[in-house]
């Protein structure tokens, strides 16, 4: 099943599938190592609720519900 | 001498690194253009010196930051002899994203594998020999904190740069090789240096390289279109980013064995559940945020003198030697201490002030001298002599007084009143005099309270400080007046009313500088950024603004934390609105002066309020200008949570002294010379003669003020106060060298204004304000105007000079002088008119509405444009 990164509950894993975003966004995630086939967990949300927390590639990367939604995963469903 | 360049992520160790190769010989500065530091030093244990560079923190070389491009350019055109690629081990993977784009490049690398102390801890282990045969550079395992295999890498950083080294790519092994390889020939035969990393780039459609190669464009977007990729379709910067991950994930991963479970917990998220958890994370930021500021600025520390640990009632004695209580104290009553001595009990708008000795002058021996007699035996009442001097004075017994001291027994001279009458008693020396002052209480507190660590630091600096002024005033006492007054007040007291925050503000930056180097900070960006982001700001904003409160001129040095232009210079500029520690006076003086003259409110609330209105005014014109001059989009917030860990002293110190360095320079040279300006505007008169203090409305800056007085009018002190308008000018011009003169300022011109008035320091300047209210007539909304006025007015000429040196160019920073001058009369201008006719509130209103719809009108259609275009 596919969802988008800003939809995770808290404890989700996925596999990153695509990334749909634009220029410095784009790149950044990419920097980032948000990549097809890198496994990503939603650690925690801010307690405004936004942003959010996820481990990816072994390190803690936070980022803005706004552009976790341009992350596309592969979840198990 | 060789040069090797350090290259890395953030948090990676590359500072630790850089420390420990270069000890005391690092030097910091500024790349050209902008304000990220530029580090050298040398390291001297190889076979010749070699001059170490770091380079800034980057993930990656894209051309996106301008970190990145720093980096990226430096390696490209300054061809250091040897790049060393430090690589965080317990972080392998993401480390070596940008090792993998450093290797394209045409020189010698060496990687060094930093934190292997912590992968060992964790029961990992890293197969470097294999690690090292895949990169096909050397590869040596380090701790740069520990300090070990720092020599190893050194040596082989050395050998390696002795021979030239071809760029190499992981994409080689990729669907991308031909494209890659095909563009590289081309621009080999162009002759462009570095032909596969500018390749790869170009394949990418990096912006500066397409700027660079435009001849080149339409043959690479030829070879481009024969290439097409199921996945990423012909995205190819998606495409290389991908490819390199995958490589690193294939060949270079596996190289790690790891012992722990993956998302297993460790000490740090221990950490981080608590300080950013759902309901405690922001109450928590908020009691270190106090806590820091109260180590910092608090004359009371932990409320000890409030919650009256220290409580002593005031008691007297009458004469007949009965207790006297605070309550039952009358108003210019005389008492006598504990000691026996005179006091006066003061008293000032109906409440009891202090218990203030009644002067009397003592002879050699330390006895009271009640009368003084002249050589024949004759009780004096005046004490002059014929030529209006102190006569020749003598005891009951017909000695004469060689000398006279005061009750501490320091040596004296006589004060007399108009009539010659005996009125006071004055040190020699003016060095005496500092020196009677200094106790214990100085440094660490009055009797009522302790002092924070931060306050008996200033204290010490200001007790040095005051010390050499007065030392140097002694040294220059038969000197004219003007040369003293231009050296001891001019000078040394411009310099030294700025040097005595450095202690406070070096304290500050320690405390936050821990915050950052723990991981806090990153944290407390991920709790606010919701909040800021309403505003067009990101939460890394909010640290610089809060510092503000305290100090406009480490929250200035902070927003180098801030990735983007506008967005830092938006924030620069509202710094000063986040009223500082130095302003507080000014509020607490003129509040209490309303207070006491009008009767109206209440002096905590008019403070409180004025707080609360500069962040008000900060908001407003952080929105305004995110959304018409520093316009740009709300950067991306996608960053990295460092693992918390102890911060390292040697670090801290390093830093500290770096900017105690930088900034005692700017006191020495931008600040030094704008004090000695006013100073001169202030003391001299138009046809130069020179002015004492209680002569300051004779002054060329008094004629300058009244020139300008009707600019003031509608902020409420200016023409409407007749001939004394120029007063206020004068107080906000003389708060440009340091906040705190405005009130100082007050008390000297109170006393130019009304004769014979002279300020009480134990009211913190109430009485020159009304006095001042008294003299000219000035209203509450005119006073409270005058407040906001220099809230949001320039700020002083060493936070000026910091924001000098922290906007991007010249003319943002004159556009920043003019915005403060703007806001600041707008601002007082609204508060004046509203305060004095409530129904201006309504034009004003409807200004704004314009303004905004006009500014909301005029974004949409610059947006129709854009995107038509």
């Amino acid at each position: 099943m596919e969802k988008t990164l800003d939809t995770f509950e808290i404890g989700d894993v996925g596999i990153v599938r695509r990334v749909v975003a634009e220029g410095k966004v784009k790149r950044r995630l990419f920097d980032m190592g948000i990549t097809p086939g890198a496994e990503a967990k939603l650690r925690k949300r801010a307690p405004l609720g936004d942003p959010i927390e996820i481990t990816v590639r072994g390190y803690e990367l936070t980022l803005r519900k706004a552009e976790a939604a341009c992350v596309l995963m592969e979840v198990e469903a | 001498m060789k040069r090797f360049a350090l290259a890395g992520n953030p948090n990676c160790g590359k500072t630790t690194l850089f420390n420990n190769l270069t000890g005391s010989t690092a030097h910091v500065g500024n790349w050209p253009g902008v304000t990220v530091d530029k580090k050298t030093g040398t390291y001297k244990k190889c076979a010749e010196p070699v001059e170490i560079v770091d380079l800034p923190g980057i993930y990656s070389l894209s051309p996106y930051t301008p970190e990145e491009v720093i980096a990226r350019n430096y390696i490209l055109d300054e061809k250091p002899d040897c790049i060393i690629n430090i690589v965080d081990a317990t972080n392998l993977e993401r480390n070596l994203y940008l090792t993998t784009q450093i290797l394209e490049i045409d020189v010698p690398v060496v990687i060094a594998l930093n934190m292997m102390d912590e992968v060992e801890k964790l029961g990992n282990k890293i197969d470097e020999k294999t690690l090292e045969d895949r990169l096909g550079v050397p590869v040596v395992k380090i701790s740069a904190l520990k300090e070990t295999g720092l020599d190893e890498l050194m040596t082989r950083a050395y050998k390696a740069s002795q021979k030239a080294r071809l760029g190499e790519t992981v994409l080689a092994s990729s669907a991308l090789s031909h494209l890659i390889g095909d563009v590289k020939i081309a621009l080999k035969g162009q002759g462009v240096e570095n032909p596969l990393f500018h390749a790869i780039k170009l394949v990418e459609n990096d912006s500066i390289e397409t700027e660079m190669h435009k001849e080149t464009l339409p043959m690479i977007e030829e070879f481009k279109g024969t290439f097409e990729d199921d996945v990423f379709g012909d995205d190819f910067e998606a495409l290389v980013a991908d490819a390199r991950y995958k490589y690193i994930s294939k060949y270079f991963a596996p190289t790690l064995t790891k012992k722990q479970e993956k998302f297993s917990l460790t000490k740090s998220d221990k950490i981080d559940k608590v300080l950013t958890h759902k309901v405690w994370g922001i109450p928590i930021f908020l009691a270190i945020l106090f806590l820091v500021f109260h180590l910092t600025f608090s004359e009371d520390l932990f409320f000890l003198g409030k919650a009256g640990v220290f409580d002593k009632e005031v008691v007297a004695y009458t004469a007949t030697q009965e207790v006297v209580s605070e309550e039952d104290f009358e108003p210019g009553a005389i008492y006598y201490d504990e000691d026996g001595n005179e006091v006066e009990a003061v008293f000032y708008g109906g409440e009891f002030v202090e218990l203030a000795p009644i002067p009397y002058a003592y002879d050699k021996a330390g006895n009271k001298i009640e009368a003084f007699y002249d050589k024949d035996g004759n009780e004096l009442t005046v004490l002059t002599n014929d030529e209006g001097e102190v006569a020749d004075l003598y005891d009951a017994n017909g000695v004469k007084y060689d000398a006279f001291y005061n009750a501490d027994g320091w040596e004296c001279e006589l004060v007399l009143a108009e009539d010659g009458t005996f009125e006071d008693v004055e040190f020699v020396s003016e060095i005496d005099a500092f020196r009677s002052e200094i106790s214990v209480h100085t440094f660490f507190g009055y009797e009522e309270s302790v002092f924070s660590p931060g306050v008996i630091l200033f204290n010490a600096m200001d007790t040095f400080t005051g010390f050499l002024s007065a030392c140097m005033s002694q040294a220059m006492a038969n000197a004219p007046a003007w040369a003293s007054g231009l050296v001891v007040d001019g000078i040394l007291g411009g310099l030294f009313s700025v040097l005595s925050f450095l202690p406070q503000i070096l304290l500050l930056f320690l405390f936050f500088s821990i915050l950052e180097d723990s991981g806090y900070m990153a944290r407390v960006a991920f709790i606010l950024d919701r909040i800021f982001r309403r505003f067009g700001l990101s939460g890394r904003a909010f640290m610089p603004m809060i510092m503000g409160f305290g100090c406009s001129i480490p929250a200035m040095t902070n927003t180098r934390t801030l990735a983007d232009d506008k967005e830092r210079t938006a924030t620069i500029r509202v710094i000063p609105f986040f009223s500082c520690s130095a302003k507080l006076p000014i509020l607490t003086a003129i509040a209490g002066g309303i207070v006491q003259f009008f009767g109206v409110g209440n002096a905590d609330l008019i403070t409180y309020a004025m707080y609360v209105l500069g962040i008000v005014v900060a908001i407003a014109t952080v929105i305004l200008m995110r959304s018409t001059t520093m316009k740009g989009e709300v950067p991306p917030f996608i960053m990295e949570l460092p693992a918390y860990h102890l911060p390292q002293g040697k670090a801290l110190m390093i830093h500290l002294f770096d900017k105690a360095k930088h900034f005692i320079k700017k006191a020495f040279t931008i600040i030094l010379a704008s004090t000695i300006v006013i100073w001169f505007v202030s003391h001299f008169s138009w046809n130069w003669q020179y002015l004492d203090d209680a002569e300051m409305n004779l002054s060329v800056l008094a004629g300058l003020g009244g020139l300008l007085q009707p600019i003031f009018t509608p902020l409420g002190f200016g023409s409407q106060l007749g001939s004394y308008g120029w007063v206020f000018v004068v107080a906000a011009v003389t708060g440009l060298i340091a906040k705190e003169n405005v009130i100082a300022t007050f008390g000297t011109l109170a006393a130019c204004l009304s004769a014979g008035f002279a300020a009480n320091e134990a009211l913190g300047g109430v009485d020159s304000v009304v006095q001042m209210i008294t003299a000219t007539g000035i209203t509450v909304p005119a006073l409270i105007a005058f407040i906001a006025f220099n809230m949001t007015t320039i700020p002083c000429f060493a936070a000026v000079a910091t924001a000098k040196a922290e906007l991007p160019n010249k003319k943002s920073f004159r556009m920043t002088l003019l915005f403060w001058v703007a806001t600041s009369y707008v601002v007082a201008t609204m508060i004046y008119l509203i305060g004095s006719w409530w129904w201006t509130s309504f034009i004003f209103a409807a200004l704004i509405a314009a303004a905004i719809v006009m500014i909301v009108l005029y974004n949409k259609r610059a947006d129709k444009k854009l995107r038509v275009s």
